[in-house]
């Protein structure tokens, strides 16, 4: 289709702007930037759990030509504040998280030492060749044995494991629930710990101006505005002289929600040795020190009556949180308890959080965030009762939805969800599957004796993060809108888009609402110099709350324009109709004004109305007034090899309802990529340590993520139910295939193997843990 | 001590005296200044790295660069023809088969040894092709399509 002003072009396919830059490999990454002058950092990492340092001796790496510096924590972390958590919990026990490590290590990966070198080859010399005495120390590795009075600690200082004990609980009370339940169904549900993996591994580079005071880092991160509210407390460069760039960035998923030591290292080593330093994260350094996901264990009771009505669920969870708090790393499993009770009407519900500390890396937000782990515990449990109670599935799931009608519904967990029609996502969801056909395939499929299921989940998500009042450091969204002299149109957004491809669904929308060609659109951001403010990319917020913030932008605009043209049409403004990019003032004259003589006259400023003042740009700051609550139907339909516990999936059915879509390729992709990534949680994927805290999956030798073989055809659908909250209507995408698929696919894997008398399997379902349960037809022990 | 290496990179001649221990992948980042290449992991798993040696892929973190001595050497950068996109890159542009970019290129040039080999691959034969390309972004199912549109597509189209 031919673009002309007028055309809309949200809702259509469109190719995205960014990737011109990108398939030609002309993309600028962090490791992409060369400064003149330019050192390198290499950082020697604890091959140890837990140990004591003893003696470091540095100084044949100091030794090494084209070495510059090399240092340890003693030298370095005096400078450099502690590393921030920005969560709060009440009695929160935290650990001191220095930028190298002190008089301990607490896991494999910690940062010991940093050389500096002219040459990255040279760098890594030069910490092959520093001496570590290390005393190695008992590992805390069970996060359920470390909540024991007698167990060693992971941090001694701290006198407990035990972070914080937190409960979440709502609705009416649980134990009375309990009391007048006519049975109560116990499960227990672990979520392995899972590796982010984007395929970009973290990298920063820091430059110092001396002259001017100021620090430029650019890094490899979802969040540059954050890291300007939060780095200067740690390196001691005041806000307004540090501008932080996350230029082109290889992937996030979570995993760049953070402010990392070798962010603040960085920039000290730049200060100190008066030279910009590039430090570029190895494959091995990111399996071991950039934050790990999920990793939960609970124990969940469900009460329930002869009908199934769902009268509560109460858990104890034990989250391991690794050895030190990353930025969002005790809030991770509260979020959790947040939306619990899945897209049901559960009338109580108490969900009480055990964070332990652990000799492992950090765990964190990691695609999801919390709602996977709350949909695959919601959605077991569904499956499990309606097994235990002899009731059809999908009858449970729709007994307990509330009807389109009742939203905003508010739930026991305390939320009040935005806008839904979960019947309409269930129905379309088992049109596409064909879900009779499925039922009688499936049936044919066993009375052969192969092994065939089909798993379903219904999810409800928390997304576009959201009102400030919930949110550690702010909810909102800024945003800018610059109609230039030239006409073009420079739009600036405090999101940091890093694949997600917003510079093209903003400019979507943009051209739609102003009435110009994309073409004529720049979307910028990433940079704290150039998009002054911003909340940064994560929670699926984008679009939802930073294209909102433009929204308000393209109004401010219009009206301003508007009373421009009334004084050029010698009206007011209340006579002037805009449209496709004209302005007109109809019974009043024949004159039409376009963009280009407007923006003239705006920035020319010969003839503006009194009081009017020169340009065209609007600045917005938009504070959401709730988070939106995306929901879907996943079906999945599976064949389990009876003899190699292969899990082949035979059909992928999603159904996902994010509001409006501005482009639906791109929706389509966000949908894909989360899939894929459950797909891999519930099939290959696990960060393991052993009893002695190494870890066993510290590359991509073995940490399986999916292959392109692993993926099977998608049949996608989609409802659309508008947001209320916001003005666009949307409700956020980027999270829902991953928040959707686990339970789906882990269901139909367990209805498979149901005639075997298979009850549970633990994640990731492994064709070894499969053919172990095939061979003992019994449930394989938790943590085997 | 520097050894020198001759090589034809994106068919232009380069001639410099490296280190034996410099890898390709550095080399072509860091001596020819050819970024598009890029670096996912260390053990030649994710292929972000993917180049052409002599027309075959190659990941270019475990060659080093005095292995590619004679050899003519194709990345990211020299694919396109006179300004225009080669039909590998238009199907990922078209089929939305990139989200974050970075395993872009290794994929693009997998890709083009794939299809160099097998000028019409089914969807399985493409989706195994790619065996040595990690993607953490689309979920593989776009990146399959633009690989199948780019099979069928003789046409060099505009960039």
């Amino acid at each position: 289709m031919a673009d002309t002003i007028g055309t809309p072009y949200v809702g259509r396919a469109m190719k995205r702007v960014e990737d011109p830059r990108l398939i030609k490999g002309l993309a600028t990454y962090v490791d992409d930037i060369r400064l003149p002058g330019l050192l390198h950092a290499v950082i020697l990492r604890s091959p140890h759990a837990h140990a004591r340092i003893g003696r470091v001796d540095v100084s044949a790496a100091r030794a090494i030509p084209g070495v510059v510096a090399v240092l340890t924590g003693a030298d370095v972390n005096a400078a450099c504040g502690l590393v921030p958590c920005a969560a709060a919990i009440p009695d929160l026990k935290a650990p001191k998280h220095t930028v190298l490590a002190g008089d301990r290590v607490y896991f494999v990966g910690h940062a010991v030492a940093v050389a500096v070198a002219t040459d990255p080859y040279i760098a890594r010399d030069a910490i092959d060749a520093i001496d570590v005495d290390y005393d190695p120390l008992p590992a805390v590795t069970n996060p359920e044995e470390a909540v024991k009075s007698g167990t060693p600690l992971t941090h001694p200082d701290l006198g407990s494991n035990i972070a914080y004990t937190h409960v979440v609980a709502g609705g009416s009370d649980i134990d009375e629930a309990f009391r007048r339940a006519d049975r109560v169904v116990k499960h227990r549900l672990c979520h392995q710990r899972l590796t982010p993996m984007p395929i970009e591994p973290r990298g920063v580079v820091a430059s110092y101006d001396p002259g001017e005071g100021t620090l430029t880092l650019w890094t490899a991160t979802q969040i540059p505005h954050l890291l300007r509210t939060l780095l200067p407390g740690m390196i001691g460069v005041p806000e307004n002289k540090l501008r932080v760039v996350a230029p082109e960035v290889g992937g996030g998923f979570g995993a760049k929600l953070n402010v990392y030591p070798e962010e603040a290292l960085c920039a000290h080593l730049a200060m100190r040795l008066n030279a910009p330093v590039k430090w570029i994260e190895s494959r091995r350094e990111n399996a071991a020190s950039t934050i790990h996901g999920r990793d939960q264990i609970g124990e969940y009771e469900v009460a329930v009556k002869k009908d199934g009505a769902i009268l509560g669920i109460r858990t104890r969870t034990v989250a391991d949180l690794g050895s030190y708090l990353q930025l969002l790393t005790p809030a991770i499993p509260t979020l959790t308890g947040l939306v619990l009770t899945g897209c049901y009407r559960i009338p109580a519900v108490k969900m009480e959080i055990v964070g332990v500390y652990t000799n492992k890396m950090a765990t964190d937000a990691y695609r999801g965030a919390g709602r996977p782990e709350a949909t695959y515990l919601i959605e077991r449990l569904m499956d499990v009762v309606a097994r235990e109670l002899g009731i059809d599935r999908v009858d449970l799931r729709l007994k307990h939805f509330p009807a389109p009608a009742e939203f905003p519904f508010a739930t026991s967990c305390g939320l009040t969800y935005d806008s839904g029609n979960y019947q309409g996502a269930l129905t379309k969801a088992r049109q596409l599957a064909n879900w009779d056909q499925l039922l009688k395939d499936r049936a044919a499929a066993r009375a052969a004796g192969r092994l065939s299921g089909i798993g379903i989940s219904t999810y409800v998500e928390i997304c576009a993060m959201g009102p400030s009042k919930a949110m550690p450091a702010g909810g909102w969204e800024w945003g800018c809108v610059r109609m230039e002299i030239s006409a073009k149109v420079t739009v600036i957004t405090g999101v940091s888009p890093h694949g997600q491809g917003q510079e093209t669904t903003f400019a979507q929308f943009v051209a739609d609402r102003l009435g110009v060609l994309m073409e004529d659109i720049v979307v910028l951001h990433g940079d704290t110099n150039v998009a002054h403010y911003g909340r940064d990319t994560y929670g699926s917020r984008g679009t939802a709350v930073g294209g909102s913030a433009i929204v308000m932008c393209i109004d401010k605009i219009v009206a301003k324009a508007k009373t421009l043209a009334a004084h050029l049409f010698e009206t007011t403004a209340d006579h002037v109709v805009f449209e496709k990019g004209t302005f007109r003032a109809p019974g009043v004259t024949n004159r039409e004004i376009g963009w280009p003589e407007l923006a003239g006259e705006a920035y020319v400023a010969k003839n503006l109305p009194a009081g009017l003042e020169p340009g065209l740009e609007a600045s917005s700051f938009y504070e959401p007034q709730n988070f939106t609550f995306p929901f879907g139907t996943h079906i999945v339909a599976v064949e389990v090899d009876r003899d190699t516990g292969h899990v082949a999936i035979t059909k992928y059915v999603a159904v996902d309802d994010c509001g409006p879509q501005i482009n639906p390729l791109i929706v389509e992709g966000q949908v894909q990529g989360g899939i894929a990534h459950s797909i891999g949680q519930v099939l290959f994927e696990q960060t393991i340590y052993d009893e002695n805290g190494q870890l066993l999956t510290g590359e991509l030798m073995d940490y399986a993520l999916p292959r392109a073989a692993d993926i099977p055809e998608y049949i996608l659908g989609s409802t659309v139910t508008p947001s209320p909250v916001n003005p666009l209507g949307i409700k956020g995408v980027g999270e829902a295939g991953t928040i959707g698929a686990t339970p789906a696919i882990a269901n139909a894997v367990l209805d498979a193997l149901q005639p075997l008398g298979v009850t549970h399997l633990d994640l990731p379902m492994t064709p070894e843990r499969v053919w172990q349960a095939i061979k003992t037809r019994t449930a394989a022990p938790v943590g085997a | 001590m520097p050894i020198p290496v001759r090589l034809r990179v994106n068919n232009a001649p380069r001639q410099h005296d490296i280190e034996p221990r410099l890898l390709l992948v550095h080399y072509l980042r860091d001596v020819c200044g050819l970024t598009g290449t890029h670096v996912g992991c260390d053990t030649s798993i994710c292929g972000a790295c993917t180049v052409l040696v002599d027309g075959k892929a190659v990941k270019s973190c475990t060659m080093f660069a005095i292995q590619a001595d004679g050899s003519d050497v194709t990345t990211i950068e020299g694919i396109a023809t006179n300004g225009h996109l080669h039909r590998v890159q238009q199907g990922f542009w078209d089929c939305h088969g990139l989200q974050c970019g970075f395993c872009t290129p290794g994929m693009i040039m997998a890709s083009v040894h794939l299809l160099a080999g097998n000028a019409s691959p089914s969807r399985a034969e493409i989706a195994d092709g790619l065996r040595g390309n990690l993607c953490r972004c689309t979920g593989y199912s776009h990146i399959i399509d633009a690989v199948a549109q780019a099979a069928n597509s003789t046409e060099v189209t505009h960039g």
